[in-house]
């Protein structure tokens, strides 16, 4: 199925990512180069295959192990704020997030 | 004939002997990082004051120890060390070479890094990559490209470019890069020098940036194979921070570098010599087989059959779970963050144009297209099955021998700039790496020769689950044989 420059932008949207109408005109056909490449996966039946396990190697059921789920000490208030772009009051500050009705549509 | 440059274990002889101390040894490290930074841009940031301040305690420790009863000094005591730039390092910057995460500076350790200060080894600095490690030439890095110490016009290989060319032009005699699909191997093999990947679930990732977390592995890179082993062997091991890491004992792997060969078992997959192969780099890698074959092993055909899919595989899994794991840079809580966004959506959009370059929007344009509703089966189920078949390729191969030699690379080095224009072009340097990476199972790149034009090639064992030893052991007993005695052209003095 060929990827178009308006699939383009939905996936953009989605991925909370911007681009730029030049990003558009190299994006989709490079998207869609790519995508016909991995294409040739279709041709191997895999109706009976289970899917691998992210991450777990085949003989590596053991590896998923937990943890005891204690409390342990965190990197606390200060330090969790240290990096922040905007912090506010121990906490971070953000932009509006809460639109008014008329605005509901674009949110 | 040895590989030029000093080794953990010269310099660690060299210290226990008194000939010099850790403040010296570590000097001469950050005097050559900034030196040759110019040329090489290697480093992101080079800690000389830590690193000389670290270097001085070690020097007092070991002095207090030796006017005691004798106390063994630590494995890596005052050894200089260079880490990717997304392996958190307390107090230094973590960028992983992107723009988005300029100036941040990680709250703590990663697990590694906390293993390797124990071990008394001495941090240097943080080395350029490709951004959020996504590349294979390091020319993705938003603070500009990486050269290779071999030829400065070309490619160092990526994404771990900075940490191949620290270890490569002498520098430092290891480095901690990580691997996804090749990020280390391929650059050792680029660069010269011996890089490995361990099992998934060797190694914590706690405190390791996360690109495709199914995938993503801390590895090492050593000027050779005995280097990387030490390291490797101070940093694996289960750790409770991160869940996929296994408790399975870790051999001692340097102890196990007994030079022989004989009787091991080698498996050449034939059908991947084929397209797309160099005829230098293919030319070097079965002079390898021959060696192997006068030195004592075995070498036997086997069959990888899903192989040749690996790269289609390795772009849906990985592009798809970097769109989710890269989901966490919004301008919210560090980072970059746009000026003046009017509300939230728009602040996260405009924070993400703006942090991230190109290659990273594309793979997370492409992780959320084959996420995306109505394509999961299609793509990502789809490549999780195909990955099925591709490590019972492994698991059979495996009854029939004890290592699966390939090309480490289809090409030695390429000029910077060479396949910028072609991101698939670019994909299919890992085409011989990122099998170990889906299948799970550790991988080596060693030196095998120059190429006609000087070159540096690399020949790559794969091993079994946990059998990091064997290949260690295999790739010791060529490289002791047929060690690169070719200096790069840029090495520190």
């Amino acid at each position: 199925m060929p990827i178009t420059e308006s699939d383009i932008e939905k996936i953009a949207a989605l991925a909370h990512l911007e681009i730029t109408d030049e990003e558009l005109h190299t994006l989709a056909p490079q998207i869609a180069s790519i995508v016909a490449y991995v294409e040739q996966l279709k041709e191997l039946d895999t109706s009976s295959v289970e899917p691998a396990i992210g991450g777990l190697t085949p003989e590596g059921a053991s590896t998923a192990a937990t943890r005891e789920d204690r409390a342990r000490p965190s990197l606390g208030q200060q330090l969790a704020l240290d990096q922040a772009p905007e912090p506010s009051h121990g906490h971070f500050r953000v932009p509006k997030v809460i639109a008014s009705s008329e605005e509901k549509e674009n949110f | 004939m040895t590989v030029p440059g000093k080794t953990i274990e010269t310099i660690a002889s060299e210290l226990s002997r008194g000939e010099t101390n850790a403040r010296a040894v570590a000097a001469r490290s950050v005097a050559a990082a900034e030196k040759l930074n110019d040329t090489l841009n290697a480093f992101l940031q080079i800690d000389r004051a830590g690193a000389i301040a670290r270097a001085e305690e070690l020097d007092k420790e070991a002095g207090v120890a030796q006017a005691g009863a004798g106390t063994t000094k630590a494995t890596l005591h005052g050894i200089p060390v260079a880490i990717k730039d997304n392996i958190c390092v307390r107090g230094l910057q973590a960028t992983c070479g992107s723009r988005i995460l300029a100036g941040y500076q990680p709250p703590y350790d990663a697990t590694v890094i906390e293993r390797l200060k124990a071990a008394g080894a001495v941090i240097i600095g943080k080395t350029n990559c490709d951004e959020f490690a996504m590349g294979s030439s390091n020319e993705n890095s938003a603070y500009g490209p990486v050269r290779n110490p071999w030829d400065t016009e070309r490619v160092p290989g990526g994404s771990s470019g900075g940490s191949a060319a620290a270890v490569a032009s002498r520098i430092v005699p290891a480095a901690l890069g990580s691997e996804t699909g090749g990020s280390v191997r391929q650059p050792a093999a680029l660069c010269g020098i011996v890089g490995v990947k361990p099992t998934y679930g060797r190694v914590s990732r706690y405190g390791l940036v996360a690109f495709g977390s199914s995938l993503d592995q801390v590895s090492v890179f050593g000027l050779t194979v005995r280097d990387a082993a030490i390291v490797l062997h101070t940093i694996a091991g289960r750790d409770e921070l991160d869940a996929t890491t296994a408790d399975v004992p870790v051999p001692d792997y340097a102890a196990e570098l007994t030079g022989d060969v004989k009787g091991a078992r080698i498996g050449v997959p034939r059908e991947l010599f084929g397209e797309g192969l160099d005829a230098q780099v293919r030319a070097r890698v079965e002079s390898v087989i021959e060696a192997y074959r006068e030195m004592g092993a075995e070498v036997v055909d086997v069959e990888l059959p899903h192989a040749k899919y690996s790269i289609a595989v390795y772009y849906i899994l990985a592009t798809a779970e970097a769109s989710s794991n890269l989901a966490r840079f919004d301008g919210v809580r560090y980072g970059h963050r746009t000026e003046d966004p009017q509300d939230l959506k728009q602040m996260y959009r405009r924070t993400r144009d703006e942090g991230f370059g190109a290659e990273v929007k594309r793979r997370i344009m492409l992780g959320t297209y084959v996420l995306s509703s109505g394509y999961y089966d299609a793509y990502y189920l789809k490549a999780q099955q195909v990955r099925t078949l591709l490590q019972q390729d492994f698991l059979k191969a495996f009854e029939a021998c004890d290592a699966i030699l390939t090309p480490t690379t289809p090409t030695p080095a390429f000029r910077l700039g060479e396949k910028t224009d072609d991101p698939l072009a670019m994909y299919l340097n890992d085409i011989y790496t990122c099998m170990a990476n889906l299948a799970g199972v550790p991988g080596i790149s060693v030196p095998c020769g120059l190429s006609e034009s000087g070159l540096p090639v690399g020949v790559q064992l794969m091993g079994r689950h946990w059998g990091e030893s064997t290949i260690f052991r295999l790739a010791h007993a060529y490289e002791q044989a047929h060690p690169l005695t070719a200096r790069p052209r840029v090495m520190a003095e």
